[in-house]
Protein backbone atom coordinates (compact mmCIF):
# COMPACT_ATOMS: atom_id res chain seq x y z
CA UNK A 1 0.00 0.00 0.00
CA UNK A 2 1.61 3.47 -0.82
CA UNK A 3 2.34 5.77 1.69
CA UNK A 4 0.89 9.48 1.65
CA UNK A 5 3.54 11.76 0.16
CA UNK A 6 2.38 15.44 0.04
CA UNK A 7 2.20 17.11 -3.38
CA UNK A 8 4.60 19.14 -2.99
CA UNK A 9 6.98 16.26 -2.24
CA UNK A 10 6.06 14.65 -5.49
CA UNK A 11 6.27 18.15 -7.51
CA UNK A 12 9.95 18.59 -6.15
CA UNK A 13 10.87 14.64 -6.61
CA UNK A 14 9.40 15.21 -10.02
CA UNK A 15 11.29 18.40 -10.80
CA UNK A 16 14.54 17.27 -9.49
CA UNK A 17 14.85 14.26 -11.51
CA UNK A 18 14.00 15.84 -14.66
CA UNK A 19 16.33 18.68 -14.35
CA UNK A 20 19.30 16.41 -13.02
CA UNK A 21 18.73 14.20 -16.18
CA UNK A 22 18.90 17.32 -18.20
CA UNK A 23 21.49 18.83 -16.64
CA UNK A 24 23.44 15.59 -17.93
CA UNK A 25 23.01 16.47 -21.62
CA UNK A 26 24.56 19.12 -23.30
CA UNK A 27 24.13 22.40 -23.74
CA UNK A 28 22.40 24.09 -26.79
CA UNK A 29 22.15 28.16 -27.83
CA UNK A 30 20.09 29.61 -30.00
CA UNK A 31 20.89 33.48 -30.65
CA UNK A 32 20.14 36.60 -33.45
CA UNK A 33 22.11 38.03 -35.58
CA UNK A 34 21.49 40.69 -38.10
CA UNK A 35 20.26 38.50 -41.32
CA UNK A 36 17.93 35.96 -38.58
CA UNK A 37 18.07 33.65 -36.11
CA UNK A 38 21.07 30.88 -35.58
CA UNK A 39 20.93 27.81 -33.15
CA UNK A 40 23.75 25.36 -32.72
CA UNK A 41 24.23 22.64 -31.04
CA UNK A 42 26.56 19.79 -30.14
CA UNK A 43 25.73 16.94 -32.12
CA UNK A 44 27.86 14.38 -33.48
CA UNK A 45 24.87 12.24 -35.66
CA UNK A 46 24.22 13.27 -38.79
CA UNK A 47 20.95 11.89 -38.66
CA UNK A 48 19.18 12.16 -35.30
CA UNK A 49 18.47 16.02 -34.64
CA UNK A 50 18.50 18.55 -32.38
CA UNK A 51 17.71 21.44 -34.37
CA UNK A 52 14.96 21.25 -37.16
CA UNK A 53 12.21 23.09 -39.31
CA UNK A 54 8.69 23.46 -37.91
CA UNK A 55 7.25 25.68 -40.21
CA UNK A 56 8.03 28.54 -42.94
CA UNK A 57 9.53 30.74 -40.18
CA UNK A 58 9.99 28.81 -37.34
CA UNK A 59 12.49 26.50 -35.60
CA UNK A 60 12.61 24.02 -33.07
CA UNK A 61 15.54 23.29 -30.90
CA UNK A 62 15.79 20.61 -27.99
CA UNK A 63 17.81 19.14 -25.35
CA UNK A 64 17.21 16.07 -23.07
CA UNK A 65 16.17 12.72 -24.21
CA UNK A 66 16.09 12.44 -27.51
CA UNK A 67 12.88 10.05 -28.27
CA UNK A 68 10.91 12.65 -26.19
CA UNK A 69 11.61 15.74 -28.06
CA UNK A 70 11.37 13.53 -31.04
CA UNK A 71 7.42 13.08 -30.28
CA UNK A 72 7.10 16.81 -29.17
CA UNK A 73 8.41 18.01 -32.50
CA UNK A 74 6.81 15.42 -34.55
CA UNK A 75 3.55 16.98 -32.97
CA UNK A 76 4.64 20.57 -33.31
CA UNK A 77 4.85 19.75 -37.04
CA UNK A 78 1.57 18.51 -37.13
CA UNK A 79 0.18 21.64 -35.06
CA UNK A 80 1.51 24.08 -37.80
CA UNK A 81 0.15 22.40 -40.36
CA UNK A 82 -3.13 21.49 -39.63
CA UNK A 83 -3.43 25.32 -38.68
CA UNK A 84 -1.59 26.51 -41.36
CA UNK A 85 -3.92 24.47 -43.61
CA UNK A 86 -7.13 25.48 -41.91
CA UNK A 87 -5.73 29.48 -42.05
CA UNK A 88 -3.20 30.95 -43.74
CA UNK A 89 0.29 30.33 -43.77
CA UNK A 90 1.32 33.60 -42.19
CA UNK A 91 -1.46 32.35 -39.31
CA UNK A 92 0.93 29.85 -37.60
CA UNK A 93 3.19 31.87 -34.83
CA UNK A 94 5.85 30.65 -32.69
CA UNK A 95 3.67 32.07 -30.05
CA UNK A 96 0.90 29.91 -30.44
CA UNK A 97 3.00 26.73 -30.66
CA UNK A 98 5.14 27.59 -27.55
CA UNK A 99 1.60 28.15 -25.90
CA UNK A 100 1.04 24.34 -27.02
CA UNK A 101 4.02 23.22 -26.17
CA UNK A 102 3.60 24.80 -22.89
CA UNK A 103 0.39 23.32 -21.99
CA UNK A 104 1.12 19.86 -23.44
CA UNK A 105 4.35 19.54 -20.77
CA UNK A 106 2.56 20.55 -18.33
CA UNK A 107 0.01 18.37 -18.83
CA UNK A 108 2.58 15.64 -18.80
CA UNK A 109 4.94 16.86 -15.96
CA UNK A 110 1.46 17.07 -13.46
CA UNK A 111 -0.35 13.79 -14.72
CA UNK A 112 2.32 11.27 -15.53
CA UNK A 113 4.82 9.28 -13.38
CA UNK A 114 7.47 10.16 -15.12
CA UNK A 115 8.08 13.92 -16.70
CA UNK A 116 9.76 14.41 -19.76
CA UNK A 117 13.35 15.16 -19.82
CA UNK A 118 13.58 17.64 -22.49
CA UNK A 119 14.11 21.38 -22.54
CA UNK A 120 12.35 23.12 -25.58
CA UNK A 121 13.13 26.07 -27.58
CA UNK A 122 10.89 27.68 -30.01
CA UNK A 123 12.22 30.34 -32.28
CA UNK A 124 10.60 32.44 -34.96
CA UNK A 125 12.67 34.73 -37.76
CA UNK A 126 10.36 38.10 -37.79
CA UNK A 127 10.63 40.49 -41.09
CA UNK A 128 12.78 42.68 -39.05
CA UNK A 129 14.63 41.60 -35.83
CA UNK A 130 12.56 43.57 -33.92
CA UNK A 131 9.96 41.01 -34.58
CA UNK A 132 12.01 38.14 -33.93
CA UNK A 133 11.28 35.79 -30.77
CA UNK A 134 12.90 33.28 -28.64
CA UNK A 135 10.56 30.85 -26.83
CA UNK A 136 12.25 28.61 -23.82
CA UNK A 137 9.66 25.94 -22.36
CA UNK A 138 10.88 23.73 -19.68
CA UNK A 139 9.85 20.32 -18.90
CA UNK A 140 7.02 21.40 -16.62
CA UNK A 141 5.49 23.78 -19.06
CA UNK A 142 7.04 27.16 -17.94
CA UNK A 143 7.91 29.60 -20.98
CA UNK A 144 9.59 32.04 -21.02
CA UNK A 145 10.05 34.81 -23.96
CA UNK A 146 13.86 35.26 -24.46
CA UNK A 147 14.68 38.30 -26.24
CA UNK A 148 17.82 37.84 -28.35
CA UNK A 149 19.48 34.96 -26.91
CA UNK A 150 19.04 31.66 -25.20
CA UNK A 151 20.86 28.72 -24.14
CA UNK A 152 19.30 25.69 -22.78
CA UNK A 153 19.70 21.63 -21.92
CA UNK A 154 22.58 20.33 -19.94
CA UNK A 155 24.71 23.36 -18.08
CA UNK A 156 22.33 26.06 -19.44
CA UNK A 157 22.94 28.87 -16.96
CA UNK A 158 26.88 28.58 -17.48
CA UNK A 159 26.54 29.08 -21.20
CA UNK A 160 23.47 31.55 -21.11
CA UNK A 161 26.29 33.42 -18.77
CA UNK A 162 29.25 33.32 -20.94
CA UNK A 163 27.01 33.83 -24.36
CA UNK A 164 25.45 36.91 -22.46
CA UNK A 165 28.91 38.68 -22.39
CA UNK A 166 28.89 37.99 -26.24
CA UNK A 167 26.05 38.93 -27.29
CA UNK A 168 25.12 42.36 -29.10
CA UNK A 169 22.43 43.17 -31.39
CA UNK A 170 23.17 43.46 -35.21
CA UNK A 171 25.73 40.93 -35.24
CA UNK A 172 26.59 39.17 -38.23
CA UNK A 173 26.31 34.94 -38.66
CA UNK A 174 30.29 34.63 -38.21
CA UNK A 175 30.20 36.46 -35.36
CA UNK A 176 27.09 35.28 -33.93
CA UNK A 177 28.50 31.59 -34.45
CA UNK A 178 31.67 32.34 -33.00
CA UNK A 179 30.26 33.92 -29.50
CA UNK A 180 27.99 30.37 -29.98
CA UNK A 181 30.87 27.98 -29.88
CA UNK A 182 32.42 29.77 -27.04
CA UNK A 183 29.44 30.36 -24.79
CA UNK A 184 29.02 26.36 -25.68
CA UNK A 185 32.93 25.51 -24.81
CA UNK A 186 32.77 28.09 -21.91
CA UNK A 187 34.42 26.14 -18.77
CA UNK A 188 31.55 25.59 -15.59
CA UNK A 189 31.41 29.24 -13.95
CA UNK A 190 34.34 29.51 -12.01
CA UNK A 191 33.89 31.34 -8.16
CA UNK A 192 30.90 33.39 -9.89
CA UNK A 193 28.21 31.38 -6.90
CA UNK A 194 25.42 30.93 -10.04
CA UNK A 195 23.80 28.35 -8.01
CA UNK A 196 21.64 26.01 -9.92
CA UNK A 197 23.27 22.94 -11.51
CA UNK A 198 26.93 24.42 -11.50
CA UNK A 199 27.49 22.05 -8.42
CA UNK A 200 27.37 18.65 -11.12
CA UNK A 201 29.74 17.91 -13.74
CA UNK A 202 31.00 19.60 -16.26
CA UNK A 203 28.42 19.45 -18.87
CA UNK A 204 29.87 20.60 -21.85
CA UNK A 205 32.74 18.34 -20.55
CA UNK A 206 34.68 17.03 -24.09
CA UNK A 207 33.66 19.77 -26.43
CA UNK A 208 35.47 22.57 -24.22
CA UNK A 209 38.08 22.16 -26.87
CA UNK A 210 37.07 23.13 -29.63
CA UNK A 211 34.55 21.85 -31.44
CA UNK A 212 34.38 20.53 -35.14
CA UNK A 213 31.85 21.12 -37.89
CA UNK A 214 31.46 17.36 -37.48
CA UNK A 215 30.65 17.31 -33.97
CA UNK A 216 28.15 20.40 -34.17
CA UNK A 217 24.73 20.89 -36.12
CA UNK A 218 24.36 24.17 -36.98
CA UNK A 219 20.97 26.11 -38.38
CA UNK A 220 19.89 29.25 -39.29
CA UNK A 221 15.80 30.79 -40.29
CA UNK A 222 17.22 33.24 -42.70
CA UNK A 223 15.38 36.38 -42.92
CA UNK A 224 16.23 37.01 -46.28
CA UNK A 225 14.75 34.10 -47.66
CA UNK A 226 11.15 33.53 -48.90
CA UNK A 227 8.63 31.17 -47.91
CA UNK A 228 10.82 28.43 -45.69
CA UNK A 229 13.36 30.35 -44.22
CA UNK A 230 14.55 27.40 -42.19
CA UNK A 231 18.67 26.40 -43.34
CA UNK A 232 20.83 23.71 -42.14
CA UNK A 233 24.50 24.78 -42.50
CA UNK A 234 26.95 21.66 -42.59
CA UNK A 235 29.52 20.17 -44.83
CA UNK A 236 32.12 22.57 -46.60
CA UNK A 237 29.96 25.46 -45.94
CA UNK A 238 30.13 25.09 -42.40
CA UNK A 239 33.99 24.45 -41.87
CA UNK A 240 34.15 27.70 -44.09
CA UNK A 241 32.29 29.71 -41.39
CA UNK A 242 33.78 28.24 -38.41
CA UNK A 243 37.28 29.08 -39.97
CA UNK A 244 36.25 32.51 -40.57
CA UNK A 245 34.94 32.96 -37.31
CA UNK A 246 37.55 31.53 -35.47
CA UNK A 247 39.66 33.64 -37.28
CA UNK A 248 38.07 36.75 -36.16
CA UNK A 249 37.34 35.59 -32.49
CA UNK A 250 40.65 34.20 -31.87
CA UNK A 251 42.12 38.20 -32.68
CA UNK A 252 40.75 39.65 -29.50
CA UNK A 253 41.03 36.83 -27.28
CA UNK A 254 44.04 37.94 -25.22
CA UNK A 255 43.46 39.78 -22.68
CA UNK A 256 40.64 39.85 -19.60
CA UNK A 257 39.60 36.30 -19.39
CA UNK A 258 37.92 36.96 -16.03
CA UNK A 259 35.05 39.04 -17.24
CA UNK A 260 32.86 35.90 -18.16
CA UNK A 261 32.83 35.21 -14.09
CA UNK A 262 31.22 38.11 -12.85
CA UNK A 263 27.73 37.86 -14.81
CA UNK A 264 25.04 36.80 -13.16
CA UNK A 265 23.16 34.33 -15.49
CA UNK A 266 19.82 35.60 -14.26
CA UNK A 267 20.64 39.32 -15.44
CA UNK A 268 18.41 40.98 -18.00
CA UNK A 269 19.68 39.19 -21.56
CA UNK A 270 19.93 42.29 -23.51
CA UNK A 271 22.95 43.46 -22.08
CA UNK A 272 24.35 47.50 -23.46
CA UNK A 273 25.86 46.66 -26.81
CA UNK A 274 28.75 48.88 -25.83
CA UNK A 275 29.79 47.02 -22.71
CA UNK A 276 28.96 43.65 -24.44
CA UNK A 277 31.49 44.71 -27.45
CA UNK A 278 34.00 45.54 -24.89
CA UNK A 279 34.07 42.32 -23.02
CA UNK A 280 36.96 40.30 -24.03
CA UNK A 281 36.02 36.22 -24.42
CA UNK A 282 37.77 34.27 -22.49
CA UNK A 283 40.25 32.08 -24.05
CA UNK A 284 38.19 29.16 -25.47
CA UNK A 285 41.44 26.28 -25.40
CA UNK A 286 41.39 25.78 -21.52
CA UNK A 287 40.90 22.24 -20.82
CA UNK A 288 37.87 20.77 -19.28
CA UNK A 289 37.38 20.99 -15.52
CA UNK A 290 35.36 17.89 -15.07
CA UNK A 291 34.65 14.11 -16.75
CA UNK A 292 32.71 14.61 -19.39
CA UNK A 293 29.11 14.29 -19.60
CA UNK A 294 28.26 10.77 -20.87
CA UNK A 295 24.26 13.18 -21.87
CA UNK A 296 21.24 12.10 -21.12
CA UNK A 297 20.08 13.03 -24.37
CA UNK A 298 19.78 8.97 -26.21
CA UNK A 299 22.08 10.72 -28.44
CA UNK A 300 25.60 8.57 -29.16
CA UNK A 301 28.90 10.80 -28.37
CA UNK A 302 31.80 9.98 -30.27
CA UNK B 1 -16.77 19.03 -35.16
CA UNK B 2 -17.19 22.46 -36.99
CA UNK B 3 -14.63 22.38 -39.29
CA UNK B 4 -11.81 23.48 -36.68
CA UNK B 5 -9.19 21.82 -34.90
CA UNK B 6 -6.82 23.40 -32.98
CA UNK B 7 -5.21 20.12 -30.45
CA UNK B 8 -7.10 21.74 -27.41
CA UNK B 9 -9.65 20.06 -25.03
CA UNK B 10 -8.73 16.35 -25.40
CA UNK B 11 -7.24 16.54 -28.95
CA UNK B 12 -3.49 17.30 -27.80
CA UNK B 13 -3.25 13.61 -27.74
CA UNK B 14 -3.77 13.24 -31.71
CA UNK B 15 -0.96 15.10 -32.31
CA UNK B 16 1.55 13.09 -30.10
CA UNK B 17 0.26 10.03 -31.23
CA UNK B 18 3.42 7.38 -33.61
CA UNK B 19 1.85 7.77 -36.95
CA UNK B 20 2.61 7.14 -40.83
CA UNK B 21 3.96 10.91 -41.84
CA UNK B 22 1.19 11.48 -43.85
CA UNK B 23 -0.84 14.66 -43.48
CA UNK B 24 -4.35 13.61 -44.96
CA UNK B 25 -3.87 10.61 -43.07
CA UNK B 26 -3.60 12.37 -40.12
CA UNK B 27 -6.54 14.74 -41.15
CA UNK B 28 -8.80 11.51 -42.15
CA UNK B 29 -8.46 10.48 -38.63
CA UNK B 30 -8.99 13.39 -36.69
CA UNK B 31 -10.53 15.99 -38.53
CA UNK B 32 -11.80 14.61 -41.45
CA UNK B 33 -14.27 17.45 -41.97
CA UNK B 34 -11.13 19.33 -43.41
CA UNK B 35 -10.37 16.82 -46.38
CA UNK B 36 -11.76 17.80 -49.82
CA UNK B 37 -13.54 14.66 -50.42
CA UNK B 38 -15.64 15.07 -47.31
CA UNK B 39 -18.42 16.71 -49.20
CA UNK B 40 -19.08 13.20 -50.33
CA UNK B 41 -22.91 12.28 -50.23
CA UNK B 42 -23.66 15.92 -49.10
CA UNK B 43 -24.61 17.02 -51.69
CA UNK B 44 -28.59 17.63 -52.26
CA UNK B 45 -30.57 16.74 -55.03
CA UNK B 46 -30.93 19.50 -57.75
CA UNK B 47 -26.97 21.11 -57.31
CA UNK B 48 -26.27 19.42 -60.58
CA UNK B 49 -27.09 22.90 -62.61
CA UNK B 50 -25.39 24.98 -59.78
CA UNK B 51 -22.09 22.71 -59.85
CA UNK B 52 -22.42 23.01 -63.66
CA UNK B 53 -22.01 26.36 -63.58
CA UNK B 54 -19.01 26.81 -61.09
CA UNK B 55 -15.78 28.04 -62.58
CA UNK B 56 -13.46 25.42 -64.18
CA UNK B 57 -9.82 25.05 -65.42
CA UNK B 58 -9.41 24.04 -68.44
CA UNK B 59 -5.91 23.79 -70.16
CA UNK B 60 -2.53 22.35 -69.33
CA UNK B 61 0.08 21.44 -70.70
CA UNK B 62 3.70 19.68 -69.75
CA UNK B 63 6.98 18.56 -71.81
CA UNK B 64 9.98 16.41 -70.54
CA UNK B 65 13.05 18.58 -71.70
CA UNK B 66 16.78 18.94 -71.23
CA UNK B 67 17.69 18.63 -67.24
CA UNK B 68 13.85 18.55 -66.20
CA UNK B 69 10.74 18.94 -67.45
CA UNK B 70 7.49 21.90 -68.35
CA UNK B 71 4.55 22.63 -66.88
CA UNK B 72 2.24 25.50 -68.13
CA UNK B 73 -1.62 26.00 -68.03
CA UNK B 74 -3.69 28.81 -69.60
CA UNK B 75 -5.27 31.44 -67.25
CA UNK B 76 -8.80 31.00 -68.29
CA UNK B 77 -11.64 29.47 -65.95
CA UNK B 78 -15.01 29.12 -67.76
CA UNK B 79 -18.54 28.52 -65.99
CA UNK B 80 -20.56 26.87 -68.60
CA UNK B 81 -20.52 29.03 -71.48
CA UNK B 82 -19.58 32.37 -69.75
CA UNK B 83 -15.43 33.24 -68.85
CA UNK B 84 -15.46 33.48 -64.98
CA UNK B 85 -12.04 34.30 -64.36
CA UNK B 86 -9.54 35.71 -66.89
CA UNK B 87 -6.37 35.64 -64.83
CA UNK B 88 -6.78 32.53 -62.91
CA UNK B 89 -3.65 30.35 -61.72
CA UNK B 90 -3.77 26.71 -62.42
CA UNK B 91 0.29 25.15 -61.98
CA UNK B 92 1.25 25.30 -58.46
CA UNK B 93 4.15 24.66 -57.22
CA UNK B 94 4.10 21.16 -54.90
CA UNK B 95 7.66 21.35 -53.61
CA UNK B 96 11.42 22.39 -54.52
CA UNK B 97 11.58 19.26 -57.07
CA UNK B 98 7.74 19.22 -58.52
CA UNK B 99 4.38 21.12 -59.58
CA UNK B 100 0.86 20.03 -59.83
CA UNK B 101 -1.47 22.23 -62.72
CA UNK B 102 -5.08 21.36 -62.43
CA UNK B 103 -8.10 20.72 -64.87
CA UNK B 104 -11.83 20.42 -63.84
CA UNK B 105 -14.05 22.47 -60.94
CA UNK B 106 -11.45 25.17 -60.24
CA UNK B 107 -12.06 25.68 -55.93
CA UNK B 108 -12.25 22.13 -55.37
CA UNK B 109 -8.50 22.07 -57.46
CA UNK B 110 -7.29 24.81 -55.62
CA UNK B 111 -7.68 22.94 -52.35
CA UNK B 112 -6.23 19.77 -53.89
CA UNK B 113 -2.97 22.09 -55.12
CA UNK B 114 -2.89 23.48 -51.26
CA UNK B 115 -3.61 19.96 -49.61
CA UNK B 116 -1.01 18.29 -51.50
CA UNK B 117 1.69 21.21 -50.83
CA UNK B 118 1.41 20.53 -47.15
CA UNK B 119 1.27 16.89 -47.92
CA UNK B 120 4.99 16.80 -49.42
CA UNK B 121 6.08 19.53 -47.03
CA UNK B 122 4.54 17.29 -43.74
CA UNK B 123 6.24 14.10 -44.83
CA UNK B 124 9.81 16.40 -45.75
CA UNK B 125 9.74 17.68 -42.54
CA UNK B 126 8.43 14.65 -40.30
CA UNK B 127 11.40 12.39 -41.75
CA UNK B 128 14.14 14.92 -42.86
CA UNK B 129 14.27 13.36 -46.58
CA UNK B 130 11.93 14.22 -49.53
CA UNK B 131 9.48 11.74 -50.95
CA UNK B 132 11.00 10.01 -53.76
CA UNK B 133 9.04 11.48 -57.16
CA UNK B 134 6.68 8.46 -57.70
CA UNK B 135 5.66 8.35 -53.61
CA UNK B 136 4.78 12.15 -54.58
CA UNK B 137 3.10 10.40 -57.30
CA UNK B 138 1.22 7.95 -55.73
CA UNK B 139 0.14 10.57 -52.81
CA UNK B 140 -1.60 12.20 -55.77
CA UNK B 141 -3.42 9.07 -56.38
CA UNK B 142 -4.98 8.77 -53.50
CA UNK B 143 -6.05 12.21 -53.15
CA UNK B 144 -7.72 11.87 -56.78
CA UNK B 145 -9.19 8.57 -55.74
CA UNK B 146 -10.86 9.91 -52.25
CA UNK B 147 -12.06 12.51 -54.44
CA UNK B 148 -14.16 9.95 -56.66
CA UNK B 149 -17.38 10.24 -55.04
CA UNK B 150 -18.02 14.04 -55.18
CA UNK B 151 -16.45 13.95 -58.98
CA UNK B 152 -18.91 11.03 -59.69
CA UNK B 153 -21.63 14.30 -58.77
CA UNK B 154 -20.28 16.92 -60.74
CA UNK B 155 -17.43 18.20 -58.69
CA UNK B 156 -14.30 16.61 -60.50
CA UNK B 157 -10.91 17.75 -60.44
CA UNK B 158 -8.05 15.42 -62.31
CA UNK B 159 -4.44 17.04 -61.90
CA UNK B 160 -1.26 16.48 -64.38
CA UNK B 161 1.99 16.30 -62.13
CA UNK B 162 5.65 17.18 -63.49
CA UNK B 163 8.72 16.58 -61.24
CA UNK B 164 11.85 16.14 -61.64
CA UNK B 165 13.53 12.90 -60.20
CA UNK B 166 16.53 13.24 -58.38
CA UNK B 167 18.00 10.04 -58.18
CA UNK B 168 17.95 9.71 -62.15
CA UNK B 169 18.12 13.30 -63.00
CA UNK B 170 15.15 13.57 -65.45
CA UNK B 171 12.27 15.01 -65.59
CA UNK B 172 9.10 13.03 -65.52
CA UNK B 173 4.98 13.54 -66.35
CA UNK B 174 2.27 11.75 -64.44
CA UNK B 175 -1.25 12.09 -65.60
CA UNK B 176 -4.94 10.61 -63.42
CA UNK B 177 -8.15 9.99 -64.23
CA UNK B 178 -10.84 10.85 -61.94
CA UNK B 179 -10.36 6.92 -60.34
CA UNK B 180 -7.06 7.98 -59.65
CA UNK B 181 -3.39 6.40 -60.79
CA UNK B 182 -0.85 7.59 -61.74
CA UNK B 183 0.01 7.18 -65.43
CA UNK B 184 3.37 7.82 -66.34
CA UNK B 185 3.29 10.10 -69.41
CA UNK B 186 6.35 10.39 -72.20
CA UNK B 187 8.06 13.15 -73.47
CA UNK B 188 4.87 15.35 -73.46
CA UNK B 189 0.94 15.56 -72.57
CA UNK B 190 -1.74 18.00 -71.77
CA UNK B 191 -5.42 17.65 -70.06
CA UNK B 192 -8.28 19.72 -69.68
CA UNK B 193 -10.72 21.24 -72.54
CA UNK B 194 -8.03 22.01 -74.81
CA UNK B 195 -5.75 18.77 -74.21
CA UNK B 196 -6.66 17.94 -77.74
CA UNK B 197 -5.52 20.58 -79.53
CA UNK B 198 -2.57 21.04 -77.20
CA UNK B 199 -1.88 17.33 -77.38
CA UNK B 200 -1.68 17.38 -81.46
CA UNK B 201 0.26 20.39 -81.41
CA UNK B 202 3.01 19.27 -78.69
CA UNK B 203 3.12 16.08 -81.15
CA UNK B 204 4.30 17.75 -83.77
CA UNK B 205 6.30 20.24 -81.97
CA UNK B 206 8.17 18.49 -79.65
CA UNK B 207 11.81 16.44 -79.73
CA UNK B 208 13.52 14.70 -76.89
CA UNK B 209 15.96 16.61 -75.07
CA UNK B 210 14.91 19.85 -76.45
CA UNK B 211 16.38 22.92 -74.49
CA UNK B 212 14.08 24.33 -71.40
CA UNK B 213 13.30 27.59 -73.18
CA UNK B 214 12.67 25.46 -76.65
CA UNK B 215 10.30 23.24 -74.48
CA UNK B 216 8.78 26.27 -72.97
CA UNK B 217 7.91 27.74 -76.59
CA UNK B 218 6.60 24.86 -77.73
CA UNK B 219 4.04 24.78 -74.45
CA UNK B 220 3.03 28.21 -75.43
CA UNK B 221 2.56 27.58 -79.03
CA UNK B 222 0.45 24.39 -77.84
CA UNK B 223 -1.43 26.42 -75.61
CA UNK B 224 -1.86 29.04 -78.40
CA UNK B 225 -3.44 26.16 -80.61
CA UNK B 226 -5.82 25.17 -77.90
CA UNK B 227 -7.13 28.39 -77.57
CA UNK B 228 -7.56 28.79 -81.37
CA UNK B 229 -9.80 25.81 -81.47
CA UNK B 230 -10.94 25.92 -77.65
CA UNK B 231 -13.66 27.96 -76.23
CA UNK B 232 -12.75 27.24 -72.99
CA UNK B 233 -8.64 28.20 -73.33
CA UNK B 234 -7.44 31.28 -72.85
CA UNK B 235 -4.70 32.76 -75.45
CA UNK B 236 -2.54 35.49 -74.19
CA UNK B 237 -4.44 38.55 -73.54
CA UNK B 238 -2.02 41.61 -74.78
CA UNK B 239 -4.23 44.55 -73.53
CA UNK B 240 -4.32 42.70 -69.96
CA UNK B 241 -1.08 41.85 -69.65
CA UNK B 242 -2.22 38.28 -68.63
CA UNK B 243 0.16 35.67 -70.01
CA UNK B 244 -0.07 31.58 -69.34
CA UNK B 245 2.01 30.46 -66.17
CA UNK B 246 4.81 28.44 -67.19
CA UNK B 247 7.11 26.54 -65.15
CA UNK B 248 10.13 24.77 -65.12
CA UNK B 249 11.27 21.94 -62.76
CA UNK B 250 15.01 21.33 -63.57
CA UNK B 251 18.00 20.25 -61.35
CA UNK B 252 17.96 23.82 -60.25
CA UNK B 253 14.67 23.48 -58.58
CA UNK B 254 11.16 25.15 -59.15
CA UNK B 255 10.96 28.05 -60.82
CA UNK B 256 7.96 30.00 -62.27
CA UNK B 257 8.77 32.14 -64.95
CA UNK B 258 8.37 35.77 -63.96
CA UNK B 259 5.57 37.41 -65.96
CA UNK B 260 7.88 39.43 -68.10
CA UNK B 261 9.71 36.31 -69.50
CA UNK B 262 6.35 35.06 -69.97
CA UNK B 263 5.50 37.98 -72.11
CA UNK B 264 8.58 37.38 -74.10
CA UNK B 265 7.40 33.93 -75.04
CA UNK B 266 3.61 35.19 -76.03
CA UNK B 267 5.00 37.82 -77.75
CA UNK B 268 7.25 35.83 -79.91
CA UNK B 269 4.77 33.53 -80.97
CA UNK B 270 2.03 36.10 -82.05
CA UNK B 271 4.35 37.68 -84.03
CA UNK B 272 5.39 34.71 -85.83
CA UNK B 273 1.80 34.01 -86.12
CA UNK B 274 1.14 36.92 -87.66
CA UNK B 275 3.18 35.90 -90.29
CA UNK B 276 1.89 32.45 -90.25
CA UNK B 277 -1.56 32.01 -88.50
CA UNK B 278 -1.64 28.45 -87.89
CA UNK B 279 2.24 28.32 -86.45
CA UNK B 280 5.01 26.51 -87.22
CA UNK B 281 4.73 23.76 -89.93
CA UNK B 282 6.18 20.65 -89.76
CA UNK B 283 7.43 19.13 -92.49
CA UNK B 284 5.39 16.66 -94.33
CA UNK B 285 7.99 13.80 -94.73
CA UNK B 286 10.04 12.79 -92.08
CA UNK B 287 14.14 13.56 -92.69
CA UNK B 288 16.31 10.45 -93.16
Amino acid sequence: MPFYVSPEQVMRDKADYARSRIARGRSCVALQYAGGILMVAPNPSTALHKISELYDRIAFAAGGRYNEYEALRKAGVTYADVTGYQFDRRDVTARALANWYAQTLGGIFTDSNKPYEVEIVVAEVGVTPDNDQIYRITFDGSVSDEPGFVAFGGQADQVAAALKERFHDGMTLTEALGAALEALAAPPAQGSGSGSGSGSAAGNGAQATELTAAQLEVAILDRARAHRTFRRLRGPRLEELLAESRATTSSGASAASDSASDAAPDAAPDAPAAQAAEATPPASDQPPTGPSAAGGDGIPKP
Amino acid sequence: MNGHFDGGLGQAGAFMTARIPSFTHFLATHAPDLLPASLAGQLPAGSADIIKDLPHATTIVAAACERGVVLAGDRRATAGNLISKRDVEKVFRSDEFSAMAIAGVASVGLEFARLFQVELEHYEKMEGRSLSLEGKANRLAKMVRDNLAPAMQGLAVVPLFAGYDEETGIGRIFSYDVAGGPWEEHRFHSIGSGSVFAKSALKKLYSDDMPVSEAVLACVQALYDAADDDSATGGPDLPRKIFPVVTTITDDGFRRLPDTEAEEYSEQVIGERMRSPDGPKAPLRTGS
